[in-house]
Protein backbone atom coordinates (compact mmCIF):
# COMPACT_ATOMS: atom_id res chain seq x y z
CA UNK A 1 0.00 0.00 0.00
CA UNK A 2 1.31 3.50 -0.82
CA UNK A 3 1.24 6.17 1.82
CA UNK A 4 2.22 9.73 1.97
CA UNK A 5 4.21 11.24 4.93
CA UNK A 6 4.27 14.47 5.71
CA UNK A 7 6.06 16.49 8.50
CA UNK A 8 5.89 20.19 9.15
CA UNK A 9 7.09 20.47 12.50
CA UNK A 10 10.95 21.54 12.19
CA UNK A 11 12.28 24.02 9.42
CA UNK A 12 12.09 21.23 7.32
CA UNK A 13 9.27 20.04 4.78
CA UNK A 14 9.31 16.53 4.31
CA UNK A 15 6.83 14.29 1.98
CA UNK A 16 7.94 10.80 1.40
CA UNK A 17 6.53 7.94 -0.37
CA UNK A 18 6.61 5.22 1.22
CA UNK A 19 5.00 1.00 0.90
CA UNK A 20 3.69 -0.65 3.26
CA UNK A 21 3.83 -4.00 3.08
CA UNK A 22 2.36 -7.12 5.35
CA UNK A 23 5.15 -7.32 7.07
CA UNK A 24 7.68 -4.06 6.87
CA UNK A 25 7.98 -1.02 4.36
CA UNK A 26 10.15 0.58 2.25
CA UNK A 27 10.65 4.21 1.06
CA UNK A 28 10.10 4.84 -2.20
CA UNK A 29 10.75 8.62 -2.64
CA UNK A 30 11.21 11.49 -0.50
CA UNK A 31 11.69 15.25 -0.41
CA UNK A 32 12.59 18.12 1.81
CA UNK A 33 13.29 20.95 1.92
CA UNK A 34 14.92 23.26 5.40
CA UNK A 35 13.68 26.39 5.66
CA UNK A 36 11.64 27.98 8.37
CA UNK A 37 9.64 29.86 6.58
CA UNK A 38 8.96 28.63 3.13
CA UNK A 39 6.48 25.35 4.25
CA UNK A 40 3.63 27.46 2.68
CA UNK A 41 4.97 27.42 -0.61
CA UNK A 42 7.41 24.32 -0.64
CA UNK A 43 5.04 21.52 0.64
CA UNK A 44 2.96 20.93 -2.09
CA UNK A 45 5.11 21.04 -4.89
CA UNK A 46 6.92 18.35 -2.91
CA UNK A 47 4.12 15.98 -2.79
CA UNK A 48 3.84 16.46 -6.21
CA UNK A 49 7.36 15.64 -7.24
CA UNK A 50 7.51 12.47 -5.32
CA UNK A 51 4.53 11.15 -6.37
CA UNK A 52 6.37 12.16 -10.03
CA UNK A 53 9.68 10.82 -9.39
CA UNK A 54 7.94 7.29 -8.07
CA UNK A 55 5.47 7.33 -11.59
CA UNK A 56 2.35 7.67 -9.17
CA UNK A 57 -1.07 9.70 -9.06
CA UNK A 58 -2.56 11.37 -6.05
CA UNK A 59 -5.40 8.37 -6.76
CA UNK A 60 -2.71 5.83 -5.89
CA UNK A 61 -1.88 6.64 -2.24
CA UNK A 62 -3.97 4.47 -0.12
CA UNK A 63 -3.26 6.74 2.85
CA UNK A 64 -2.01 9.62 4.87
CA UNK A 65 0.81 9.94 7.76
CA UNK A 66 1.47 13.37 9.15
CA UNK A 67 3.68 14.66 11.94
CA UNK A 68 1.42 16.08 14.32
CA UNK A 69 4.48 18.55 15.50
CA UNK A 70 5.25 19.34 18.40
CA UNK A 71 6.16 22.16 16.58
CA UNK A 72 6.26 26.25 15.49
CA UNK A 73 2.41 26.25 14.64
CA UNK A 74 2.23 28.20 11.61
CA UNK A 75 4.66 25.52 9.77
CA UNK A 76 2.85 22.79 11.82
CA UNK A 77 -0.37 23.75 10.35
CA UNK A 78 0.73 23.62 7.00
CA UNK A 79 1.62 20.26 7.14
CA UNK A 80 -1.96 19.40 8.34
CA UNK A 81 -4.25 21.31 6.39
CA UNK A 82 -2.40 19.66 3.60
CA UNK A 83 -2.88 16.22 4.89
CA UNK A 84 -6.22 16.48 6.11
CA UNK A 85 -7.26 17.91 2.76
CA UNK A 86 -5.98 15.32 0.48
CA UNK A 87 -7.07 12.79 3.03
CA UNK A 88 -10.57 14.08 2.41
CA UNK A 89 -10.70 14.65 -1.48
CA UNK A 90 -8.71 10.80 -2.22
CA UNK A 91 -11.63 9.55 0.67
CA UNK A 92 -8.46 7.94 2.29
CA UNK A 93 -7.67 7.88 6.12
CA UNK A 94 -5.20 10.29 7.83
CA UNK A 95 -3.32 9.12 10.62
CA UNK A 96 -1.05 11.51 13.20
CA UNK A 97 2.27 11.02 14.51
CA UNK A 98 4.10 12.84 17.43
CA UNK A 99 7.06 13.85 15.26
CA UNK A 100 9.10 13.09 17.92
CA UNK A 101 8.93 9.57 17.78
CA UNK A 102 9.84 9.88 14.33
CA UNK A 103 13.21 11.26 15.37
CA UNK A 104 13.22 8.76 18.26
CA UNK A 105 12.62 6.06 16.32
CA UNK A 106 15.04 6.51 13.77
CA UNK A 107 18.02 7.53 16.02
CA UNK A 108 17.70 3.88 17.20
CA UNK A 109 18.94 1.76 20.23
CA UNK A 110 20.37 3.28 23.51
CA UNK A 111 18.73 6.13 25.86
CA UNK A 112 18.22 9.37 23.13
CA UNK A 113 16.55 12.91 24.17
CA UNK A 114 15.37 14.47 20.94
CA UNK A 115 14.88 17.92 20.85
CA UNK A 116 13.34 20.76 18.24
CA UNK A 117 13.58 24.25 18.36
CA UNK A 118 10.80 25.51 19.90
CA UNK A 119 12.11 29.55 19.17
CA UNK A 120 11.62 32.07 22.31
CA UNK A 121 14.86 30.12 23.52
CA UNK A 122 12.91 26.84 24.11
CA UNK A 123 13.25 23.46 22.76
CA UNK A 124 10.20 20.75 22.38
CA UNK A 125 11.37 17.63 23.75
CA UNK A 126 10.94 14.07 24.57
CA UNK A 127 13.22 10.83 25.59
CA UNK A 128 13.41 7.69 23.66
CA UNK A 129 14.48 4.29 25.02
CA UNK A 130 15.39 1.73 22.26
CA UNK A 131 13.34 3.83 19.41
CA UNK A 132 10.23 3.89 22.15
CA UNK A 133 9.49 7.34 23.95
CA UNK A 134 9.51 7.65 27.78
CA UNK A 135 8.54 11.16 28.46
CA UNK A 136 7.14 13.88 26.82
CA UNK A 137 6.93 15.60 24.56
CA UNK A 138 7.04 18.94 26.68
CA UNK A 139 8.49 21.93 26.05
CA UNK A 140 10.96 23.73 28.47
CA UNK A 141 13.90 25.94 28.22
CA UNK A 142 17.30 23.52 27.35
CA UNK A 143 18.79 24.56 30.74
CA UNK A 144 15.98 23.00 32.38
CA UNK A 145 15.58 20.12 30.07
CA UNK A 146 19.48 19.40 30.99
CA UNK A 147 18.39 19.67 34.74
CA UNK A 148 15.73 16.78 34.35
CA UNK A 149 17.93 14.34 32.35
CA UNK A 150 21.02 14.61 34.30
CA UNK A 151 22.78 11.33 33.16
CA UNK A 152 19.51 9.75 31.51
CA UNK A 153 20.39 10.19 28.25
CA UNK A 154 23.50 8.94 26.25
CA UNK A 155 23.14 10.80 23.16
CA UNK A 156 20.68 13.39 20.91
CA UNK A 157 19.26 14.25 17.76
CA UNK A 158 17.26 16.98 16.28
CA UNK A 159 17.92 20.41 15.30
CA UNK A 160 17.17 21.54 18.78
CA UNK A 161 19.69 19.08 20.51
CA UNK A 162 22.33 21.01 17.51
CA UNK A 163 21.49 24.22 18.49
CA UNK A 164 21.89 23.56 22.56
CA UNK A 165 24.11 20.98 21.87
CA UNK A 166 26.60 22.51 24.72
CA UNK A 167 23.76 22.87 27.54
CA UNK A 168 22.85 19.26 26.92
CA UNK A 169 26.37 18.07 27.36
CA UNK A 170 25.66 14.67 25.28
CA UNK A 171 26.81 13.41 21.90
CA UNK A 172 24.80 14.86 18.79
CA UNK A 173 23.47 13.09 16.26
CA UNK A 174 24.22 15.73 13.24
CA UNK A 175 22.66 13.67 10.06
CA UNK A 176 19.32 13.63 12.40
CA UNK A 177 17.60 16.87 13.03
CA UNK A 178 14.74 16.13 10.75
CA UNK A 179 11.58 13.38 10.69
CA UNK A 180 11.94 10.86 8.53
CA UNK A 181 9.21 10.52 6.73
CA UNK A 182 9.19 6.47 6.92
CA UNK A 183 9.73 6.96 10.14
CA UNK A 184 6.57 8.58 10.96
CA UNK A 185 4.65 6.10 8.45
CA UNK A 186 6.17 3.30 11.05
CA UNK A 187 4.28 4.42 14.06
CA UNK A 188 1.29 3.77 11.98
CA UNK A 189 1.94 0.91 9.84
CA UNK A 190 -0.48 -1.55 11.96
CA UNK A 191 -2.85 0.94 11.99
CA UNK A 192 -2.78 0.99 7.93
CA UNK A 193 -2.58 -2.39 7.24
CA UNK A 194 -5.54 -3.19 9.31
CA UNK A 195 -7.42 -0.19 7.43
CA UNK A 196 -8.33 1.18 10.88
CA UNK A 197 -10.41 4.24 10.54
CA UNK A 198 -8.40 7.67 9.96
CA UNK A 199 -8.50 10.31 12.92
CA UNK A 200 -8.66 13.92 12.91
CA UNK A 201 -5.23 15.12 12.66
CA UNK A 202 -5.08 17.87 15.81
CA UNK A 203 -1.74 19.83 16.33
CA UNK A 204 0.53 19.11 19.67
CA UNK A 205 0.39 23.03 20.65
CA UNK A 206 1.54 22.22 23.93
CA UNK A 207 1.40 25.83 24.48
CA UNK A 208 -2.05 28.16 24.85
CA UNK A 209 -2.20 31.01 21.87
CA UNK A 210 -0.85 34.54 22.89
CA UNK A 211 -3.79 36.50 23.54
CA UNK A 212 -4.42 39.18 26.55
CA UNK A 213 -7.81 39.95 27.85
CA UNK A 214 -7.98 43.58 27.49
CA UNK A 215 -8.04 45.28 30.59
CA UNK A 216 -10.14 48.32 32.05
CA UNK A 217 -10.46 51.54 29.26
CA UNK A 218 -7.55 53.89 29.17
CA UNK A 219 -8.34 57.23 29.99
CA UNK A 220 -8.15 59.99 27.11
CA UNK A 221 -8.55 63.04 29.06
CA UNK A 222 -5.62 64.53 30.92
CA UNK B 1 -26.47 26.13 -17.86
CA UNK B 2 -23.68 23.14 -17.52
CA UNK B 3 -20.95 24.65 -19.50
CA UNK B 4 -20.01 27.41 -17.33
CA UNK B 5 -17.34 26.91 -14.92
CA UNK B 6 -18.14 24.72 -11.39
CA UNK B 7 -15.75 26.67 -8.84
CA UNK B 8 -14.74 25.90 -5.38
CA UNK B 9 -13.34 29.18 -3.14
CA UNK B 10 -11.74 29.04 0.40
CA UNK B 11 -11.27 31.99 2.40
CA UNK B 12 -9.76 32.37 5.77
CA UNK B 13 -8.21 35.83 5.59
CA UNK B 14 -9.84 36.69 9.28
CA UNK B 15 -11.66 34.74 11.77
CA UNK B 16 -14.07 33.20 9.44
CA UNK B 17 -14.05 29.91 7.48
CA UNK B 18 -15.53 29.84 4.35
CA UNK B 19 -16.31 27.23 1.48
CA UNK B 20 -18.52 28.34 -1.39
CA UNK B 21 -19.26 26.92 -4.80
CA UNK B 22 -20.54 28.64 -7.69
CA UNK B 23 -21.31 27.49 -11.31
CA UNK B 24 -20.68 30.67 -13.30
CA UNK B 25 -22.64 33.36 -11.68
CA UNK B 26 -24.96 30.81 -9.55
CA UNK B 27 -23.93 30.44 -5.77
CA UNK B 28 -24.73 26.44 -5.08
CA UNK B 29 -23.37 26.64 -2.16
CA UNK B 30 -21.67 29.01 0.94
CA UNK B 31 -20.87 26.91 3.84
CA UNK B 32 -19.23 29.14 6.74
CA UNK B 33 -17.64 28.45 10.30
CA UNK B 34 -16.91 31.29 12.23
CA UNK B 35 -14.28 31.49 15.21
CA UNK B 36 -16.03 35.26 16.41
CA UNK B 37 -16.88 34.20 19.49
CA UNK B 38 -13.57 32.66 21.13
CA UNK B 39 -12.48 36.71 20.06
CA UNK B 40 -15.57 38.06 21.84
CA UNK B 41 -13.62 38.39 25.42
CA UNK B 42 -10.50 39.76 24.18
CA UNK B 43 -12.29 42.63 21.75
CA UNK B 44 -10.57 41.84 18.37
CA UNK B 45 -9.24 38.89 16.11
CA UNK B 46 -6.47 37.45 18.11
CA UNK B 47 -4.44 35.71 15.13
CA UNK B 48 -3.48 32.67 16.51
CA UNK B 49 -7.09 31.38 17.54
CA UNK B 50 -8.47 32.40 14.33
CA UNK B 51 -5.86 30.07 12.46
CA UNK B 52 -6.57 27.11 14.85
CA UNK B 53 -9.87 27.68 14.32
CA UNK B 54 -9.85 27.53 11.14
CA UNK B 55 -7.56 24.25 10.64
CA UNK B 56 -10.17 22.75 12.64
CA UNK B 57 -12.99 24.23 10.51
CA UNK B 58 -11.70 23.29 7.08
CA UNK B 59 -12.90 19.77 6.49
CA UNK B 60 -16.03 20.01 7.78
CA UNK B 61 -16.80 22.92 6.20
CA UNK B 62 -15.72 21.22 2.62
CA UNK B 63 -17.79 18.56 3.72
CA UNK B 64 -21.09 20.75 4.34
CA UNK B 65 -20.27 22.84 1.12
CA UNK B 66 -20.14 20.23 -1.26
CA UNK B 67 -23.17 18.30 0.47
CA UNK B 68 -24.92 21.39 -0.38
CA UNK B 69 -24.24 21.41 -3.74
CA UNK B 70 -24.31 18.20 -4.47
CA UNK B 71 -21.03 18.02 -5.99
CA UNK B 72 -17.62 16.29 -5.42
CA UNK B 73 -14.38 17.35 -5.78
CA UNK B 74 -14.29 15.64 -9.20
CA UNK B 75 -17.03 17.40 -10.80
CA UNK B 76 -15.28 20.54 -9.91
CA UNK B 77 -13.39 22.45 -12.41
CA UNK B 78 -11.21 24.51 -10.77
CA UNK B 79 -10.06 25.82 -6.73
CA UNK B 80 -9.53 29.44 -5.55
CA UNK B 81 -8.01 30.74 -2.20
CA UNK B 82 -7.78 33.66 -0.73
CA UNK B 83 -3.51 33.94 -1.06
CA UNK B 84 -4.36 37.54 0.41
CA UNK B 85 -4.44 40.31 2.14
CA UNK B 86 -5.30 38.88 5.75
CA UNK B 87 -3.27 37.57 8.63
CA UNK B 88 -0.82 35.43 7.87
CA UNK B 89 -0.94 31.98 10.09
CA UNK B 90 -4.73 32.25 8.95
CA UNK B 91 -4.25 32.50 5.28
CA UNK B 92 -1.72 29.91 5.46
CA UNK B 93 -4.60 27.07 6.48
CA UNK B 94 -6.35 27.71 4.09
CA UNK B 95 -4.04 28.22 1.24
CA UNK B 96 -2.54 25.07 2.58
CA UNK B 97 -5.96 23.49 2.57
CA UNK B 98 -6.70 24.71 -1.31
CA UNK B 99 -3.16 22.55 -2.03
CA UNK B 100 -4.29 19.66 -0.49
CA UNK B 101 -7.48 19.77 -2.30
CA UNK B 102 -6.34 20.72 -5.87
CA UNK B 103 -3.07 18.46 -5.91
CA UNK B 104 -5.19 15.57 -5.07
CA UNK B 105 -7.93 16.01 -7.24
CA UNK B 106 -6.27 17.37 -9.88
CA UNK B 107 -7.52 20.02 -10.60
CA UNK B 108 -6.23 24.03 -10.78
CA UNK B 109 -5.96 26.18 -8.41
CA UNK B 110 -5.87 30.01 -8.23
CA UNK B 111 -4.52 32.13 -5.60
CA UNK B 112 -6.86 35.33 -5.58
CA UNK B 113 -7.08 38.69 -3.92
CA UNK B 114 -9.51 38.74 -1.08
CA UNK B 115 -10.68 42.67 -1.81
CA UNK B 116 -10.90 42.13 -5.42
CA UNK B 117 -13.00 38.83 -4.38
CA UNK B 118 -15.83 41.30 -1.97
CA UNK B 119 -15.93 43.31 -5.51
CA UNK B 120 -16.71 39.80 -7.25
CA UNK B 121 -19.64 38.24 -4.75
CA UNK B 122 -22.02 40.60 -6.22
CA UNK B 123 -21.83 39.33 -9.20
CA UNK B 124 -23.82 36.27 -7.31
CA UNK B 125 -26.54 38.41 -7.02
CA UNK B 126 -27.05 41.48 -9.33
CA UNK B 127 -24.99 39.84 -12.44
CA UNK B 128 -21.82 40.93 -14.33
CA UNK B 129 -20.64 44.27 -13.02
CA UNK B 130 -20.71 47.11 -15.54
CA UNK B 131 -16.78 48.37 -15.55
CA UNK B 132 -15.37 51.08 -14.53
CA UNK B 133 -17.44 50.77 -11.39
CA UNK B 134 -16.03 52.38 -8.37
CA UNK B 135 -15.90 49.69 -5.40
CA UNK B 136 -15.94 50.82 -1.28
CA UNK B 137 -14.80 48.10 1.03
CA UNK B 138 -15.69 48.35 4.27
CA UNK B 139 -15.13 45.91 7.04
CA UNK B 140 -13.20 45.29 10.38
CA UNK B 141 -10.10 45.03 8.18
CA UNK B 142 -10.14 47.23 5.43
CA UNK B 143 -11.54 50.20 4.85
CA UNK B 144 -10.70 50.84 0.87
CA UNK B 145 -12.38 53.09 -2.70
CA UNK B 146 -11.04 51.06 -5.65
CA UNK B 147 -11.79 52.07 -9.39
CA UNK B 148 -12.56 48.46 -10.85
CA UNK B 149 -11.53 49.05 -14.38
CA UNK B 150 -11.47 45.38 -15.39
CA UNK B 151 -11.66 42.89 -12.64
CA UNK B 152 -9.63 39.93 -14.02
CA UNK B 153 -6.64 42.00 -14.76
CA UNK B 154 -6.38 44.43 -11.81
CA UNK B 155 -7.95 46.81 -9.17
CA UNK B 156 -6.73 50.87 -8.78
CA UNK B 157 -6.76 51.48 -5.32
CA UNK B 158 -8.48 55.40 -4.64
CA UNK B 159 -7.86 55.73 -1.22
CA UNK B 160 -7.48 53.31 2.14
CA UNK B 161 -8.13 53.97 5.64
CA UNK B 162 -4.37 55.57 7.27
CA UNK B 163 -5.17 54.58 10.39
CA UNK B 164 -8.17 52.15 12.38
CA UNK B 165 -10.77 50.36 9.48
CA UNK B 166 -14.45 51.36 10.01
CA UNK B 167 -15.39 48.37 11.23
CA UNK B 168 -12.27 48.65 13.97
CA UNK B 169 -13.70 51.89 14.52
CA UNK B 170 -17.63 50.46 15.42
CA UNK B 171 -15.26 47.68 17.75
CA UNK B 172 -13.66 50.33 19.46
CA UNK B 173 -16.51 52.73 20.54
CA UNK B 174 -18.82 49.14 21.08
CA UNK B 175 -16.42 48.64 23.94
CA UNK B 176 -16.11 51.97 24.78
CA UNK B 177 -19.78 52.32 25.51
CA UNK B 178 -19.77 48.63 27.10
CA UNK B 179 -21.83 47.00 24.17
CA UNK B 180 -19.98 44.07 23.54
CA UNK B 181 -18.11 42.65 20.32
CA UNK B 182 -18.41 43.00 17.35
CA UNK B 183 -19.58 46.77 17.35
CA UNK B 184 -20.92 47.05 14.14
CA UNK B 185 -24.61 45.05 14.51
CA UNK B 186 -24.28 46.31 18.35
CA UNK B 187 -23.91 49.84 17.58
CA UNK B 188 -26.32 49.94 14.53
CA UNK B 189 -29.01 48.48 16.56
CA UNK B 190 -28.21 51.15 19.64
CA UNK B 191 -28.03 54.20 16.87
CA UNK B 192 -31.87 53.62 15.91
CA UNK B 193 -33.33 54.76 19.33
CA UNK B 194 -31.09 57.74 19.08
CA UNK B 195 -30.48 61.24 17.52
CA UNK B 196 -28.08 61.25 15.26
CA UNK B 197 -27.19 65.04 15.18
CA UNK B 198 -26.96 65.26 18.76
CA UNK B 199 -23.53 65.47 19.47
CA UNK B 200 -20.85 66.86 16.54
CA UNK B 201 -18.27 64.35 16.08
CA UNK B 202 -15.35 65.15 13.56
CA UNK B 203 -15.33 64.13 9.94
CA UNK B 204 -12.01 62.50 9.94
CA UNK B 205 -9.89 64.41 6.24
CA UNK B 206 -12.45 66.23 5.03
CA UNK B 207 -11.28 69.51 5.69
CA UNK B 208 -9.96 71.57 2.74
CA UNK B 209 -6.10 70.51 3.28
CA UNK B 210 -6.42 67.09 3.84
CA UNK B 211 -8.45 66.65 0.48
CA UNK B 212 -5.74 67.68 -1.38
CA UNK B 213 -3.44 64.69 -0.22
CA UNK B 214 -6.26 62.43 0.98
CA UNK B 215 -8.84 63.19 -1.14
CA UNK B 216 -10.12 59.67 -1.34
CA UNK B 217 -8.69 58.59 1.76
CA UNK B 218 -10.06 57.79 5.31
CA UNK B 219 -9.32 58.05 9.35
CA UNK B 220 -11.29 57.11 11.96
CA UNK B 221 -8.41 57.11 14.97
CA UNK B 222 -9.46 60.90 15.45
CA UNK B 223 -13.18 59.71 15.54
CA UNK B 224 -12.71 57.35 17.99
CA UNK B 225 -10.70 59.22 20.38
CA UNK B 226 -13.71 62.31 20.10
CA UNK B 227 -15.97 59.82 21.15
CA UNK B 228 -13.89 58.12 24.30
CA UNK B 229 -13.15 62.67 25.04
CA UNK B 230 -17.35 62.69 25.68
CA UNK B 231 -18.01 59.98 27.03
CA UNK B 232 -15.64 60.74 29.31
CA UNK B 233 -16.51 64.23 30.00
CA UNK B 234 -20.03 63.01 30.76
CA UNK B 235 -18.93 60.45 33.43
CA UNK B 236 -16.08 62.93 35.24
CA UNK B 237 -19.31 65.51 35.28
CA UNK B 238 -21.53 62.88 37.39
CA UNK B 239 -23.44 62.77 34.06
CA UNK B 240 -25.59 59.98 32.28
CA UNK B 241 -24.05 59.01 28.99
CA UNK B 242 -26.76 59.23 26.91
CA UNK B 243 -25.64 55.82 24.81
CA UNK B 244 -28.01 55.80 22.05
CA UNK B 245 -27.01 59.21 20.64
CA UNK B 246 -23.72 58.59 21.00
CA UNK B 247 -24.16 55.82 18.51
CA UNK B 248 -26.27 57.38 16.63
CA UNK B 249 -24.04 60.27 16.53
CA UNK B 250 -20.32 58.34 15.83
CA UNK B 251 -22.38 56.31 13.42
CA UNK B 252 -23.72 58.91 11.33
CA UNK B 253 -19.84 60.81 11.14
CA UNK B 254 -19.08 56.96 9.91
CA UNK B 255 -21.13 57.18 7.33
CA UNK B 256 -21.07 60.40 5.94
CA UNK B 257 -17.61 60.14 4.82
CA UNK B 258 -17.53 57.15 3.50
CA UNK B 259 -20.19 57.94 1.50
CA UNK B 260 -19.00 61.29 0.70
CA UNK B 261 -16.07 60.04 -0.77
CA UNK B 262 -17.15 57.28 -2.46
CA UNK B 263 -19.86 59.23 -4.21
CA UNK B 264 -16.82 61.65 -4.84
CA UNK B 265 -14.77 58.84 -6.56
CA UNK B 266 -17.83 57.91 -8.60
CA UNK B 267 -18.20 61.37 -9.89
CA UNK B 268 -14.52 62.52 -10.16
CA UNK B 269 -14.30 59.31 -12.45
CA UNK B 270 -16.72 59.51 -14.17
CA UNK B 271 -18.46 55.80 -13.34
CA UNK B 272 -21.91 55.27 -12.94
CA UNK B 273 -21.93 52.13 -10.31
CA UNK B 274 -20.81 52.00 -6.55
CA UNK B 275 -20.24 48.59 -5.35
CA UNK B 276 -20.42 48.05 -1.31
CA UNK B 277 -19.08 45.68 0.38
CA UNK B 278 -17.32 44.29 3.26
CA UNK B 279 -18.97 43.52 6.74
CA UNK B 280 -19.58 47.52 7.01
CA UNK B 281 -21.68 47.22 4.02
CA UNK B 282 -24.56 45.67 6.12
CA UNK B 283 -24.98 48.71 8.11
CA UNK B 284 -28.08 50.33 7.96
CA UNK B 285 -27.42 53.84 8.11
CA UNK B 286 -24.63 53.21 5.50
CA UNK B 287 -27.20 52.10 3.06
CA UNK B 288 -29.76 54.84 3.28
CA UNK B 289 -26.90 57.58 2.89
CA UNK B 290 -25.32 55.47 0.49
CA UNK B 291 -28.46 55.38 -1.87
CA UNK B 292 -29.97 58.66 -1.03
CA UNK B 293 -26.97 60.54 -2.26
CA UNK B 294 -26.11 58.38 -5.22
CA UNK B 295 -29.69 59.05 -6.37
CA UNK B 296 -29.05 62.41 -6.77
CA UNK B 297 -26.23 61.99 -8.86
CA UNK B 298 -27.59 59.24 -11.58
CA UNK B 299 -25.33 56.84 -10.08
CA UNK B 300 -26.35 53.00 -9.28
CA UNK B 301 -25.41 51.58 -5.86
CA UNK B 302 -24.83 47.61 -5.81
CA UNK B 303 -24.99 45.94 -1.89
CA UNK B 304 -24.80 42.43 -2.24
CA UNK B 305 -27.05 41.10 0.86
CA UNK B 306 -25.18 40.94 4.53
CA UNK B 307 -24.21 37.51 4.14
CA UNK B 308 -22.08 38.25 1.37
CA UNK B 309 -21.13 41.32 2.70
CA UNK B 310 -18.74 39.89 5.30
CA UNK B 311 -16.23 37.28 4.30
CA UNK B 312 -17.25 34.12 3.20
CA UNK B 313 -15.90 31.30 0.79
CA UNK B 314 -19.08 32.32 -2.09
CA UNK B 315 -16.98 35.61 -2.93
CA UNK B 316 -13.64 33.83 -3.12
CA UNK B 317 -15.63 31.34 -5.85
CA UNK B 318 -17.18 34.18 -7.72
CA UNK B 319 -13.56 35.73 -8.59
CA UNK B 320 -12.38 32.20 -9.38
CA UNK B 321 -14.91 31.68 -11.55
CA UNK B 322 -14.44 34.88 -13.29
CA UNK B 323 -11.29 34.68 -14.03
CA UNK B 324 -11.51 30.85 -14.83
CA UNK B 325 -14.39 32.11 -17.68
CA UNK B 326 -11.92 34.65 -18.97
CA UNK B 327 -9.44 32.45 -19.36
CA UNK B 328 -6.78 33.82 -16.88
CA UNK B 329 -3.95 31.14 -16.23
CA UNK B 330 -3.60 29.15 -12.90
CA UNK B 331 -1.71 29.71 -10.22
CA UNK B 332 1.08 27.72 -9.11
CA UNK B 333 1.40 25.13 -6.61
CA UNK B 334 4.30 27.43 -4.67
CA UNK B 335 1.57 30.13 -4.48
CA UNK B 336 2.51 32.10 -1.64
CA UNK B 337 0.00 33.48 1.55
CA UNK B 338 0.99 37.16 1.08
CA UNK B 339 -0.54 39.03 3.69
CA UNK B 340 0.68 42.20 2.00
CA UNK B 341 -1.02 41.11 -1.34
CA UNK B 342 -1.31 44.27 -3.26
CA UNK B 343 -4.27 45.06 -5.09
CA UNK B 344 -2.84 45.12 -8.65
CA UNK B 345 -2.45 41.88 -8.25
CA UNK B 346 -6.24 39.81 -8.65
CA UNK B 347 -4.73 36.35 -8.80
CA UNK B 348 -1.45 34.83 -8.02
CA UNK B 349 0.20 34.82 -11.44
CA UNK B 350 0.89 31.03 -12.95
ZN1 LIG C 1 -12.97 41.02 4.03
Amino acid sequence: MLVLALDTATPASTAALVEVTADGLTGVAERRTVDPRAHGEKLAPEIAAVLADAGHRPRDLAAIVAGLGPGPFTGLRVGLATAASMGQALGIPTYGVCSLDALGRAAGPGRVLIATDARRREVYFATYLDGERVTGPEVAKPGDVAALLRASVDRAAGEGALKYGDVFAVPVEEHLLYPPGAALVAFAADRIRQGAPGEVLTPLYLRRPDAVEPSGRKPVLT
Amino acid sequence: MRDEPLVLGIETSCDETGVGIVRGHTLLADALASSVDQHARFGGVVPEVASRAHLEALVPTMQRALDEAGVTLADVDAIAVTSGPGLAGALLVGVAAAKGYALAAEKPIYGVNHLAAHVAVDTLEHGPLPEPAVAMLVSGGHSSLLLVDDLTAGVTPLGATIDDAAGEAFDKVARLLGLGFPGGPIIDRSAREGDPGSIAFPRGLTAPKDLVAHRFDFSFSGLKTAVARWVESRERAGEPVPVADVSASFQEAVCDVLTAKAIDACRSNGVGTLVIGGGVAANSRLRVLAEERAAKHGITVRVPRPGLCTDNGAMVAALGSHLVAAGVAPSRLDLPADSAMRLTEVSVPG
